[in-house]
């Protein structure tokens, strides 16, 4: 053991042709093959497809505005989701946090007596508050946002129908549609208007606004690029600087101001809200996500891979109306499409990655 | 195992050094526990300009504690931390991140789904354009990653690449030009050749090179004793929380360091036992006076 290691000059530094990096170029088409969204667009092509060919009704221009709102509703919410889950983390409570928002709104108008948009207001601050509970807990317990939000599903699902018998003395709110400002509130929340001839329902532009302004955020803005870093590597965009604690709670809320959105739609669209409704539905909106492409465990995916995977769950649904099928093969065919879109996006990507 | 003596055998061992120039870092007695666990105990290192200060310790040393109170993560619970020549008391990485303290971790801090420009500027991103319509400079983001990419010498063909294509090495080239671009003074580097095959070892310790000479203080964390001998200036080795070792090059061969690392005097013991086949023997066969503890510490 007495070798002697003579240190060599140093080696210059730089300007070496460091060129055997084993990553090329990737062509157009390979480039459009990684984008998250591939594999819940060719499942819409085919869902499409499908009902084109079985249905004459499907295949008329009030079939696609029903089938576009069907979509927005659960559309709208996985825009929040889909965030939340390239940030990492789920939603468990969001299917309730819809009717607890709705509720909110409801009984505050009603209780005092004041214009809905103070309701409005008030769900608001609910919703944004039900968020930030969910993202504080998250952050100062470290728990998995599964338990936090079953949690607070669990809870907000017992508060809806307790709260509602205790001041309406029923399982639904009393209807306000003959109150202050609730035809101005329809008109924002659950208007329609016509395209060639067509009603369609006013929550499609406000989902597509939604989409629009969400893939702004997460693609060009820097709050985008932490919601990538902390769902990717929360430890490493911890270390660089970036306020974990804060872009997760701000996630939350988001999935909150969504829930009130839906909330206020449901209110201003059927004048009551059923206090047992919404179970079920964070499930709808974390399928349209991960249809769309979003990794459970986060740091990958896109708001339009899951505006896809909601606009696929809106085909569906409509579509086996239209076909005259059993209305109980819906919840089949979307398990199925899930399925699938799981199976081929993680089939292209390992394809597209492929050298 | 012979006697160390101990041969000069650095061409360049004040080269660079700059023992005179007033220290970036300095620990003073640093200490840490944990409850009743003392993971680091009376640590005093100093990092100047231009020096690559190189800290070895076996798993379990109190290496990571030590990177994590420099870096502005945990507090040490006694001792001092300067950071020139003033006392700091940094509260989070961004803290010493400002005062150009830059940690390059074991893992990176890089997200492996981003592509390598947005890693880049993870955390200190350009932006545009005012108010809530600030968004992202993405043409300049990637222009700046790549030029600085290049100017260490790596020269990826898609800056859009997910950094999780790269190779281990490369991603510890893009980590290093990221902390120098952002205006690092002291570099930590975490076991950056640790999970690296031996080419990519040497393309990483190049950069170590690369980044001393342009006049950085680099604190190089490694079990590696050859690895740390091919750029170091000053070598610390640290066992079970404490100093066991704290030489400058001149003073140390590459033997000393690799004997240090691989167990010292306890080694020592062992070899003498294994050779005689005999009963242990519990005094430690020769060295006994040089630093570091002998068999009975442990």
């Amino acid at each position: 053991m007495s070798q002697l290691l003579t240190p060599k000059a140093p080696p210059p530094a730089g300007g070496g042709a460091e060129r055997n990096l084993r990553v090329h170029r990737r062509s157009a088409l390979r480039t459009f093959m990684t984008r998250p969204e591939v594999g819940s667009l060719v499942g819409a092509i085919i869902v499409f497809t499908l009902f084109f060919s079985v249905s004459d009704t499907f295949r008329t221009g009030g079939a696609l505005a029903t089938i576009l709102y069907a979509s927005s509703t659960i559309g709208i919410m996985a825009v929040g989701v889909a965030l939340l889950m390239i940030g990492g983390e789920f939603d468990l409570s969001a299917g309730v946090a819809v009717i607890s928002s709705g509720l909110a709104a409801s009984m505050f108008s009603w209780y005092f007596a004041v214009n809905v948009w103070v309701g409005a207001a008030f769900a608001l601050a609910v919703s944004l508050a039900i968020g930030f509970l969910n993202g504080w807990i998250l952050v100062r317990t470290r728990l998995p946002s599964f338990l936090v939000t079953l949690s607070m599903f669990l809870m907000l699902q017992g508060l809806n129908i307790a709260i509602t018998k205790l001041i309406t003395g029923q399982v639904s709110t009393t209807n306000i549609s003959d109150m202050d400002g609730f035809d101005s509130a329809r008109a924002v929340f659950a208007s329609s208007f016509s395209v060639l001839g067509v009603d369609v329902r006013i929550t499609v532009l406000w989902w597509l606004v939604f989409v629009g302004l969400a893939t702004w955020v997460l693609m060009r803005t820097r709050v985008g690029n932490w919601i990538y870093a902390v769902g990717g590597n929360q430890e490493s965009a911890r270390a660089v600087g970036v306020p974990v604690a804060k872009v997760k709670i701000g996630l939350f809320m988001t999935v909150g101001f969504m829930a009130w959105f839906s909330g206020m739609h449901l209110l201003f669209m059927f004048n009551t809200v059923q206090s047992g409704e919404g179970v079920g539905n964070e499930l709808l909106y974390i399928m349209a996500a991960v249809v769309g492409g979003c990794l459970l465990t986060g740091g990958y995916g896109t708001v339009i891979g899951a505006a896809i995977g909601a606009f696929i769950y809106g085909m569906t649904r409509q579509g086996i109306v239209y076909a005259g099928w059993d209305n109980n093969w819906v919840f089949f065919f979307v398990g199925a499409m899930l399925l699938l879109a799981v199976v081929v996006n993680g089939w292209v990507r390992t394809q597209a990655n492929k050298r | 195992m012979s006697t160390v003596t101990r041969t000069e055998t650095t061409p360049r061992a004040d080269a660079g050094a700059g023992p005179e120039a007033a220290p970036l870092l300095e620990l003073e007695g640093v200490g840490k526990t944990f409850g009743h666990i003392r993971a680091l105990d009376g640590i005093s290192l100093t990092v100047g300009a231009g020096e690559v200060t190189c800290i070895l310790g076996d798993n379990g040393a109190g290496k990571s504690t030590l990177i994590k109170i420099i870096a502005g993560l945990y507090k040490p619970t006694s001792g001092r931390y300067l950071v020139d020549g003033e006392p700091v008391d940094f509260s989070s990485p961004r803290q010493a991140l400002d005062r150009g303290i830059a940690t390059v971790y074991q893992d990176l801090a890089m997200v492996p789904l981003m592509p390598v420009w947005r890693n880049f500027f993870l955390g200190s991103e350009l932006r545009k354009g005012v108010g809530p319509f600030r968004m992202l400079d993405s043409v300049r983001m990637r222009r700046i990653a790549d030029e600085e990419l290049k100017k260490m010498g790596i020269d990826l063909p898609d800056i859009e690449a997910p950094v999780g294509n790269l190779s281990g090495g490369q991603r510890q080239v893009v980590a290093i030009a990221r902390a120098v671009y952002f205006g690092a003074r002291v570099l930590i580097l975490d076991e950056p050749t640790a999970a690296l095959g031996v080419k990519q070892s040497g393309v990483v310790l190049k950069y170590v090179n690369a980044a001393r000479d342009a006049g950085l203080g680099v604190i190089f964390i490694t079990h590696n004793p050859h690895h740390a001998y091919l750029v170091g200036d000053h070598f610390a080795v640290i066992k079970l929380g404490e100093m066991e070792l704290d030489q400058p090059r001149s003073a140390l061969t590459l033997d000393d360091l690799t004997h240090h690392m691989a167990g010292g005097a306890e080694l020592d013991a062992l070899q003498h036992e294994l050779k005689r086949g005999e009963a242990p023997e519990v005094e430690p066969p020769h060295d006994a006076g040089r630093e570091g503890p002998d068999v009975q510490t442990r």
